[in-house]
């Protein structure tokens, strides 16, 4: 598992308590720092400074959680100099995002826009300028909150995740990646490197999220993947959810679409079924019936982008 | 784009002269640059937190993470053997010095240091000095606080409920959660003329409470010194002045051994009047370890400790002849004052001007009950902006014209019209006791309506509701009752609300000004200068502005409620006429003539007839200090001092209308339009009235759409930090576009009327009205704010709740 010992994300720690003396203290707890300058100097300084040592990227998770003292490293190992992790590359089948690639990055990449607009659909709304310009895509399959946007992409994308240990590299799965919120397979003396994206034809993705203000947590969100056969039905389907209580994807609304040639009602199906698939909770941005309608609504919304992305059947889609 | 339509032959508006050069800018009135903008511009503005003293400590305040609970034990022993700790302070050291509770702003007492219980979360019970800021923080957790909770009193509308847990049983006689009752109008008049009203629509319209979270957060740094017993305060405060007095009053220290400093401010709206326990903290921090200790607040501690806004439970009735005459408004309101009463308000005005609710209508009764009640909150109530609670009556009877339009299918904006004071009415006075100074509120709204096309609109919306679409149209217009004085009626814990102003001229002709009120982003520096500039014809920045400092300035109440250009505007337009009177006596003798055969000409005095037979003012200001034989009675100098009591409040007014779209998939609102036309009589700097418009448009958004600090069933506030507690980005509003009407202060010496909250107060019922007139089609005659898109959402499925 990843980082930091108890992680309630940073949003959640407004009601005091966050010191445990109830006062919300916004410095961090006293703690130690070293620059990693290449993968395995990073290892060697994670090995080296033990459990309590964390890897630090962008830092706009892991420092609000130690300047509210809900995470109090002992060591931050930046990993900010190694340049090797900063790469985007595209080959034939695959796009492979170094792990310290920044949001801004991805959200000016032409490559990563046209082969998965739903990246840019969810930077678009990834927090605001300056959080993306620090903010990378490692730290964020990193951090693993529930409420954070490249999960779900990575999640429909059908991403795999590249981690380096002690013991080498592995290539993970995403759906293997996340272990539950806030808990992933990159151990605390492991680094993401590198992010991987299949690259498919006749296939395209969109985002929506509802947010109470641009720069907001997602009230909740949705995405979507689709590849669609030489006969315009659909071969693959991968929808998303974020912050909606679903780990991994809302296989039942995809299957029903599987094989079968896209319509307005069986898009309405799917939402209907990726509501069901959600399990929300109650918050200040919103209650459980409203969540759950936003699951079924954005999964339409965003199943009906992809298809006029993929620039297929819109005429089918009106008769529906 | 901005349309001015002059409504008389008061001061005119310079529009700017592209060509624009230093020679030909005005001096008086009109577009200038603002001269504190460079050094804001530059990062050379300086905040509290920017000041640095030698040997100077830090300060930490330890706070309550329960909302109510005995205070069992406080054990300070480990924190006191940190390395870098100087002390500790508690309410019992607090008790010793007889400052463990300090009076409040409305005659009320609170708490500086928790002694025997804490009463909201986030409520001070230790106090932390340490080297730097970071250890003062680490040492907070090493304090030991046992707490036994208690019954926590969250929803005020159980406040009153017999058994509920008395939360000031620290007062004597205090037996239950009741502040006070307070009323205004005819209550039997105004039963009367319901009874026999065709129509009566009502409402429940709640204000939730918000918080004006300006950029700063709050702070300061007390430099006591021992040797000669000064103790100089450099405080986050609005109105410094009334903190000397105040300090004086509780602290002992006399007042001339009292210096307070309030460097640039970042913004208060109402959050920087009051005095608060970690200032006094800071105080004491300083004469027990002799050195300057400076205390700046987190974000979390502004949010969640500091005086928050509004928490109105307003019931709110309109009686009207079915053919849309309004008669009467009857309201009565519960008002959540948090643990302790320390709303910054006039003394008589408990629930502040609350009386304006009856708006800008021409009504045969009114009437209002108001009922304050404690909750284990945090204490304050009014600030953000909301002139002495005007906010929160505009909001409730522009509610209600709403729903009344509603009702009788009538066009809002008509309904309006047919119901305004007429000009011809002026000075007019309403049901509940305000003589409204001037207003000519016609032309307003139908300048609103014309720049934003409203017909059109209203066409527009016909054919998008028709396809389902949702949009709405919301129509607002205040009147704002502003600039308190006179000082006979409106006082704050007994000091008069007027303000002092000082103006000497240089040898050289130039000015220096001297005031009591503190700028928090106003552009007094420009403004004021102005002011003088405009009855002196001195250019502008040959003026100084000295503000801010108890030993450089006069003694004034300070800014908030509008009142800096109202009050201390008055006092620098009649100083500077002092001056000019003066400057006649001693240009006469120059010129050897009698002063009755001079003549004005901005910046200077000519003989009639001979226009060149002149002394220019910088001419007279040399020969005033100068050899010049002076006249009888004329000392030496061109200074005036005024202090200006003001006659009566001025009543600014505004026409705001607002065009909302909303996504019916998801309940998002997104404000497509705003045009506000503003009447603050005569306009003497229509940029900074325009960035002040702008400013409070934002604010007005933010609150209709998005900011509410709430508060689970413990009393754990969940508005405490930016991430909760939302502000408004530049996304989430238009661009402005705004009009304005100058209709000035009949009694006011330059006609002004005060700007800096009417567009808070004015907005939130424009975007309001917009989102119910979308939602009309659903059945929605109210929402209360904010319009978050699950609560637009729920109005939508017939399910609109209040928030608290
Ligand atoms: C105001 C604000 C608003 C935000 N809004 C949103 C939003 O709307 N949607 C959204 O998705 N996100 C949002 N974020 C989060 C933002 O996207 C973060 O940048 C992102 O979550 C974490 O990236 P980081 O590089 O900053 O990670 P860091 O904070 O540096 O690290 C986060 C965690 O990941 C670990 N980590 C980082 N890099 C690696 C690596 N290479 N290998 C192993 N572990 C690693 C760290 O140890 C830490 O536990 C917001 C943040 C802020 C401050």
């Amino acid at each position: 598992m990843t980082a930091v010992t108890d992680k309630p994300r940073a949003t959640r720690a407004s009601a005091a308590g966050s010191s445990g003396k109830g006062c919300p203290v916004q410095v961090p707890a006293p703690f130690d720092y070293a620059r990693a300058t290449s993968v395995a100097d990073a290892l060697e300084l994670l090995e080296r400074h033990g459990p309590e040592s964390h890897v630090i990227a962008g830092g706009h998770s892991l420092l609000p959680m130690m300047k509210l003292r809900l995470a109090r490293p002992e060591w931050l190992i930046d990993i900010n100099d190694v340049a090797e992790l900063g790469h985007l590359t595209e080959e034939a089948d695959v796009l492979r995002v170094g792990a310290l690639t920044r949001h801004a990055a991805l959200l000016d990449s032409d490559v990563v826009g046209r082969l998965f607009p739903i990246v840019h659909d969810a930077e678009k709304v990834i927090a605001d300028p300056v959080v993306r310009n620090r903010g990378t895509i490692g730290g964020s399959l990193g951090q693993a909150d529930p409420a954070e946007d490249l999960t779900t992409v990575c999640d429909v994308l059908r991403a795999q995740v590249v981690i380096v240990g002690p013991a080498g590299e592995r290539v993970v799965d995403i759906g293997d990646f996340h272990r539950g919120p806030y808990e992933t397979a990159c151990e605390q003396n492991e680094l993401i490197t590198e992010v991987r994206f299949p690259i498919r034809a006749r296939s395209s993705s969109a985002y929506e999220k509802v947010e109470r203000r641009v720069g907001d947590w997602a009230v909740a969100a949705a995405g979507a993947a689709i590849l669609l056969a030489e006969d315009g039905t659909f071969a693959d389907v991968a929808i998303g959810l974020t912050a909606l209580g679903l780990e991994g994807l809302a296989t039942e609304a995809a299957a029903v679409l599987v094989g079968e040639r896209p319509s307005e009602e069986l898009l309405a199906e799917a939402g209907r079924l990726a509501a069901v698939a959600s399990s929300p909770v109650e918050d200040q941005r919103g209650p459980v019936d409203y969540k759950r309608h936003l699951a079924d609504e954005l999964t339409r919304r965003v199943l009906r982008r992809s298809l006029e992305r993929v620039g297929a059947t819109a005429g089918a889609l009106q008769g529906g | 784009m901005t349309t001015v339509q002059e409504r008389s032959p008061m001061p005119q508006e310079r529009e700017p002269n592209p060509a624009m050069t230093a020679a030909d800018r005005p001096i008086g009135y009109g577009r200038v640059q603002r001269k504190e903008d460079p050094r804001f511009i530059r990062g050379k503005g300086r905040y509290l937190d920017d000041i640095v003293l030698p040997g100077m400590l830090h300060g930490a305040v330890l706070r309550s993470p329960m909302a109510h609970a005995r205070l069992v034990s406080i054990d300070t022993t480990e924190a006191l053997a940190h390395p870098k700790v100087h002390a500790v302070i508690t309410g019992k050291d607090l008790e010793g010095l007889n400052l463990a509770w300090a009076p409040t702003l409305s005659a009320d007492t609170m708490a500086v240091l928790a002694t025997d219980k804490v009463r909201f979360q986030g409520q001070e019970v230790a106090f932390v000095v340490a080297e730097d800021r970071y250890s003062a923080r680490d040492a907070l957790e090493l304090i030991d606080v046992e707490y036994e909770q208690l019954p926590v009193v969250i929803d005020a509308r159980r406040a009153l409920e017999p058994g509920t847990a008395v939360i000031r049983d620290d007062k004597d006689g205090q037996t239950d959660n009741h502040i006070f009752d307070w009323e205004a109008g005819d209550k039997a008049e105004t039963e009367a003329v319901f009874a026999r009203a065709d129509v009566v629509v009502s409402e429940d319209v709640v204000y939730p409470r918000v918080h004006p979270a300006p950029m700063e957060t709050c702070g300061a740094i007390a430099d006591y010194d021992p040797i000669d017993g000064k103790l100089t305060l450099y405080e986050t405060t609005q109105a410094p002045h009334a903190h000397r007095t105040l300090y004086a009053m509780v602290a002992g220290i006399p007042e001339h051994k009292i210096r307070v400093i309030a460097g640039d401010i970042g913004g208060g709206f109402g959050n920087k009047v009051g005095i608060y326990p970690g200032y006094i903290c800071a105080v004491v921090g300083s004469i027990v370890t002799g050195k300057p200790v400076k205390w700046v607040e987190d974000r979390s501690e502004n949010l969640m400790s500091t005086s928050f806004a509004r928490d109105y439970l307003m019931r709110g009735e309109i009686a009207a002849t079915k053919d849309g005459k309004i008669l009467a408004v009857r309201t009565h309101v519960l008002a959540d004052h948090g643990a302790f009463n320390a709303t910054a308000q006039p003394t008589k005005y408990p629930a502040g001007f609350f009386s304006i609710f009856t708006g800008s209508y021409d009504l045969e009764a009114a009437y209002c009950s108001v009922t304050g009640v404690y909750t284990n909150k945090a204490p304050g109530g009014v600030a953000y902006a909301c002139s002495f609670r005007v906010t929160e009556a505009v909001y409730l009877v522009e509610r209600m014209v709403d729903v009344l339009a509603q009702r009788l299918e009538m066009d809002p904006a008509e309904l309006r019209l047919k119901n305004f004071i007429r000009p011809e009415q002026f000075p007019y006075k309403n049901k509940t006791g305000w003589e409204y100074d001037s207003g000519d509120y016609e032309p307003a709204l139908r300048m609103c309506m014309e720049q934003i096309g409203y017909a059109d609109l209203r066409q527009e919306q016909a054919e998008k509701r028709a396809r389902g679409e949702l949009m709405g149209i919301g129509v607002s217009f205040f009147t704002e009752t502003v600039g308190a004085g006179p000082r006979k009626h409106f006082d704050i814990v007994g000091l008069g609300m007027a303000d002092g102003a000082e103006v000497r001229v240089h040898p050289t002709g130039k000015a220096v000004v001297r005031l009591s009120v503190q700028t928090q982003g106003q552009g007094h520096e420009t403004t004021f200068a102005q002011i003088v500039a405009e009855e002196l014809g001195i250019p502008p920045e040959d003026i100084e502005v000295v503000h801010g400092d108890t030993d450089q300035t006069p003694f004034g109440l300070g800014t908030y409620g509008s009142r800096s250009t109202p009050v201390s505007g008055g006092a620098v337009a009649l100083a500077a006429r002092k001056v000019r009177d003066k400057a006649k006596a001693i240009a006469a003798a120059m010129l050897e003539t009698r002063p009755e055969d001079l003549e004005w000409e901005k910046g200077r005095f000519f003989v009639k007839g001979d226009p060149s037979a002149a002394k220019t003012i910088s001419e007279i200001a040399l020969g005033a200090h100068g050899t010049v034989a002076l006249p009888e009675g004329v000392d030496g100098n061109l200074d005036a001092e005024v202090t200006y009591d003001p006659p009566n409040l001025t009543f600014p007014f505004g026409a705001y209308i607002c065009v909302v779209d909303i996504d019916a998939g998801t309940g998002k609102v997104k404000v497509r339009r705003f045009v506000a036309v503003d009447d603050c009589g005569t306009r003497i700097n229509p940029m900074i009235v325009e960035g002040q418009i702008h400013g409070g448009l934002a604010d007005g958004v933010g609150m209709a759409l998005m900011e509410f600090i709430g508060f689970d069933e413990q009393g754990n506030c969940l508005g405490g930090s930016f991430m909760d507690y939302l502000i408004p980005t530049a996304l989430e509003v238009p661009d402005w576009e705004l009009g304005a009407t100058v209709t000035p202060s009949p009694h006011h010496p330059i006609g002004a009327k005060g700007i800096g909250e009417s567009a808070t107060v004015g907005s939130p019922p424009a975007v309001v009205n917009a989102v119910v007139d979308a939602l009309a089609p659903f059945g929605v005659t109210h929402m209360d704010m904010p319009c978050t898109p699950a609560r637009v959402w729920a109005a939508m499925q017939g399910r609109a709740t209040p928030p608290i």
